[in-house]
């Protein structure tokens, strides 16, 4: 424990110094949710091995040493941000570099009514007041460590908010840049839509470097209000040497209907936290994964549906292709409380081990406390079918291409389920991609 | 059978009303307590202690020395319940156990008889109300009996006819005294001393339990069975059973349990080793019917067993069939390391919660060798305030080419009140192996009950039946005598839940 409280101590200075250059913005309500937060972590630490819901992700190399806080953000360039930015889309672009709002390479454009984007820092009175309300309002756990580390240490962030009935039809960009400079960076993001409202969000984590010694703690915080429609996509495309740490967490009310979709397709440990809270009636909720990870990458899905409110309906499907010496983590929780009669979930998780020295761990979770409910899940694990690449070989197509087409037809599935068609488009050129990559590595010795 | 009262009614005469009527008379059926004047050590652990149960024993040094190590491991252990929240992993609750105020030993003052008359009646009284009479085994279908009272075997019969064929079945004292080499060599190889907190205990203070040997090419000709009873207050139970199934040998194992009524909790943390050897096949059995604490849960059984079997042999198989139906918390896991080529695991499963009853049970298959096969099917039920969780682990290791596995845990949930969970870990090292899990949760439809009521059933029998149903995949692994004691069971256990 000795490592740790040095981290902790670490982070403790840190916090002090941040504090002390915020120049009167310490007494504002965001500051006050730092102080909790700093609190959280100095009672509660970081995750260690010995943490259950961290049985397959050593958190050591996140956990173990202080990463100071990036203070100065990177230069960040229009070309360097091309390839992460979806050419489809014409609607809003926020860019954070190391963390920072940059101004000017983000773009805002002509909203619909109802619809604000912008950053943290230029929220106005009213959506400040949508703030105070909404970030870092929930109540962490002892295992939230990382969330904790994310608002002691918040700068800035991304807001979008919907008010009542309004819809924003385009998707809004959110782009988390690292320029690699080591340490903590801490992206946020909150989203509120209000009743009946209907939006559509898509972040992007990339790096322009490698990003050794690169700490990422993101947290993103999604609120769907009373038949609110909302679908939120999260690109991981971190630097194949970075790691990252990631909550996500939503809540619903009644009628609303959310669909998160994560694609893992890069960054050498990438863990991620979703939890849904499904508190109001005639919820749907869906949540879907795919993890293409490679070389000695490590990813991790730990995800949690929480059925509070009876007659809702629950879909999770998280797949894996995994090459190399990689290490595949999918624990999946559905958590159905008493009230929740009539509940309906059902959570799949399908994986493909490409190499010799690949790995998975797969924990579906039923956790049940009503009785007239139907829940179930399926885990797959194993390599492609023999007899599909013999009908191929049969056929004419050689080994490497038929493992290509399957393995295409196994991930695509998680890819059709966007529904903005240029995401579709510029999603399925980033897996396809990585998909090769991930074919094309067989391990062996390090 | 000359005493028809003192033996189970043949089924065919009691209908399911009749037998559900009988036990709402009572609580506990098997809910008496036996005043068998008992030689205890006083509670509390040290070296001393073990030394004291050593000495009582008339161990080897050998056998103290291992105990002492694995004491002395123990307490460098953590108490599962002291851990803090987010390293807890296992969903039972239970107050801190005082291990200094339990008695490790304790035996019957009347032991090593040559005949059944030597036996305390009042021991043979116990017996004849469980509806085990020790003078009736032979008439009994082919079972031979090794009956632990509280800690010590008094009685072991059908002995010379298992003899014949060479087979060793005895107590586990007997067996450390006359076949020291076998003991020595499996004792703690499948278990190791520091395996959990609970089998390292078991290590330091086990004070019997049973052992059997079959040599190569043998199949045992009857089912084994060992019936254990808790007795003598204050008392934790901590039997110690290895099975050995040499080349190309064959055992079916049955292991049943029942407990006198009492108030406060009891430890009962056993240690079951099987070693299944090329061409070798284990069938072990259990019915569990603990007492489960009464209606508020205070008392009850906590059912601490590490069960393990190790498929050492090419084409080796063991198969764990269990029904839980008792027991204040059930936490345990029979598991099958499967290190032969071809070895095959199996896990049967029925755990029902009822009351304020607990379960975390599931198994471990460790996939070692190649093309090693295990199937997992486990059934939990929950009804009133009872939690039943299953927990399994399949792990493909990276020599495990062609593995397979398939699991399927199913949960049905009897009243609004009670909780199912399945929380299945899956690792998978080896990318020719397939694993497949699947699980479901149910309710007893209210739909269901009234087909059959219409029909003329009761709601009582109709939840029987709907239940004995939803089990029938495990309980026809079951051998013949348990299948019907179970059955029974499991009707009983559930009385009252619905409606």
């Amino acid at each position: 424990m000795a490592a740790d409280n040095d981290t902790i101590s670490g982070y403790t200075a840190a916090f002090e110094g941040f504090e002390a250059s915020l120049n009167g913005g310490a007494r504002s309500p965001l500051h006050a949710r730092r102080r909790e937060a700093i609190a959280h972590l100095q009672e509660h630490g970081l995750p260690t091995a010995r943490f259950e819901a961290w049985r397959h992700t050593n958190p050591a190399p996140l956990a173990n040493g202080c990463f100071p806080p990036v203070v100065t953000a990177g230069k960040l360039s229009a070309e360097a941000i091309q390839p992460f930015v979806v050419s489809g889309i014409d609607g809003p672009l926020l860019v954070f570099a190391d963390g920072q709002f940059v101004p000017g390479l983000s773009r805002v454009g002509d909203l619909p009514d109802g619809v604000q984007v912008h950053s943290l820092s230029a929220a106005d009175s009213e959506t400040a007041a949508i703030i105070t309300a909404n970030l870092a309002a929930l109540a962490l756990g002892a295992e939230h460590g990382f969330a904790a580390l994310n608002t002691a240490f918040v700068r800035d962030g991304a807001v979008v908010t919907i008010h009542a009935g309004c819809t924003m039809d385009v998707p809004v960009q959110i782009l988390h840049v690292s320029t690699g400079q080591a340490g903590l960076t801490t992206p946020r993001t909150l989203v509120v839509a209000a009743a009946g409202s209907r939006a559509s969000v898509v972040e992007t984590f990339a790096s322009t470097t490698a990003g050794a010694g690169v700490l990422t703690s993101s947290v993103a915080e999604i609120v769907v209000g009373a038949g609110a429609v909302v679908e939120h996509a999260r690109i991981h495309l971190h630097g194949a040497d970075s790691l990252h740490a990631g909550t996500m967490h939503v809540t619903e009310e009644q009628d609303a209907r959310f669909t998160a979709h994560t694609f893992c397709l890069a960054g050498r440990i990438l863990r991620e936290d979703v939890h849904t809270v499904l508190r109001g009636e005639h919820i749907e909720s869906t949540l879907n994964g795919l993890s293409l990870p490679l070389g000695d990458d490590h990813v991790d899905n730990y995800t949690t549906i929480e059925h509070v409110a009876p007659d809702c309906s629950s879909h999770e499907l998280y797949k894996g292709v995994v090459g190399g010496r990689a290490h595949n983590v999918f624990r999946g929780k559905i958590h159905v409380h008493q009230a929740a009669q009539r509940t309906d979930a059902y959570q799949s998780n399908q994986n493909l081990l490409m190499s010799d020295d690949a790995e998975i761990n797969s924990k579906p979770q039923l956790e049940i406390y009503a009785d007239d409910v139907k829940c179930s899940h399926g885990s797959t694990t194993g390599q492609l079918d023999p007899d599909a690449l013999f009908y191929l070989q049969a056929r004419g197509v050689g080994l490497q291409q038929a493992r290509g087409v399957l393995t295409r037809a196994f991930a695509g599935e998680l890819v059709d389920r966007l529904q903005h068609e240029g995401l579709r488009t510029h999603v399925e050129r980033l897996v396809s991609a990585r998909l090769d990559a991930v074919l094309a590595d067989q391990g062996g010795a390090r | 059978m000359t005493d028809p009262a003192a033996t189970p009614a043949p089924e065919a005469a009691l209908s399911d009303t009749e037998v559900l009527e009988q036990f709402a008379q009572r609580d506990y059926k098997e809910g008496f307590y036996t005043d068998v004047e008992s030689d205890s050590a006083p509670p509390g652990l040290s070296e001393e202690t073990i030394a004291f149960i050593s000495k009582k024993k008339q161990e080897p040094a050998w056998l103290l020395e291992w105990r002492l190590k694995a004491y002395h491991t123990w307490l460098k252990m953590e108490d599962p319940t002291q851990r803090p929240a987010p390293e807890q992993w296992a969903m039972v609750h239970y107050p801190k156990i005082d291990y200094q105020a339990i008695s490790y030993f304790s035996a019957p003052k009347t032991v090593s008889l040559d005949s059944l008359d030597q036996v305390d009646p009042e021991i043979l009284a116990t017996y004849n109300k469980l509806g085990i009479p020790l003078e009736e085994q032979k008439m009994l279908s082919g079972v031979a009996v090794d009956a632990v009272f509280d800690s010590v075997s008094v009685a072991t019969t059908f002995k010379d006819k298992l003899a014949e064929v060479g087979i060793i079945f005895g107590s586990f004292s007997d067996a450390v005294k006359q076949h020291p080499e076998l003991v020595r060599k499996y004792l703690g190889s499948v278990v190791p001393t520091g395996d959990n907190y609970y089998a390292a205990l078991n290590s330091a203070v086990f004070t019997d339990g049973s052992f059997v040997y079959i040599p190569e090419g043998v199949r045992c000709p009857m089912e084994l069975s060992t019936y254990f009873r808790i007795n003598a207050a204050n008392t934790g139970q901590f039997e110690r059973t290895l099975i050995i199934a040499d080349k190309g040998s064959y055992v079916s194992y049955l292991e049943g349990c029942t407990a006198p009524m009492r108030d406060e909790n009891q430890l009962h943390a056993a240690v079951v080793e099987l070693v299944a050897l090329d061409d070798a096949k284990i069938k072990y059995s259990t019915i569990q019917n603990w007492y489960p604490g009464n209606k508020e849960g205070v008392g009850g059984i906590y059912n601490f067993v590490t069960k393990r079997g190790a498929c050492r042999g090419d084409r080796s198989k063991i198969s764990w069939t269990q029904v839980e139906t008792g027991s204040a918390i059930t936490w345990k896991y029979p598991s099958c390391i499967l290190q032969g080529d071809d070895s095959v695991g199996e896990f049967y499963s029925v755990a029902v919660t009822s009351g304020r009853q607990q379960a975390d049970t599931g198994t471990k298959m460790i996939h070692l060798g190649r093309n090693t096969k295990s199937t997992v099917i486990s059934k939990g039920i929950s009804a009133m305030n009872g939690q039943n969780v299953y927990r399994g682990a399949i792990q493909m290791q990276k020599r495990a080419t062609g593995a397979r596995n398939f699991t399927q845990c199913d949960s049905m949930l009897i009243g609004d009140q009670c909780g199912a969970h399945t929380f299945p870990y899956i690792t998978v090292r080896n990318p020719s192996s397939t694993v497949e899990h699947e699980a479901s949760t149910s309710k007893i439809g209210e739909d269901q009950i009234f087909y059959c009521n219409q029909r003329g059933l009761s709601t009582e029998d109709a939840v029987s039946m709907i239940v004995n149903g939803f089990c029938k995949e495990v309980l026809k692994e079951l051998p013949m005598e348990f299948a019907v004691e179970a059955t029974k069971l499991l009707g009983i256990s559930l009385e009252g839940s619905v409606g």
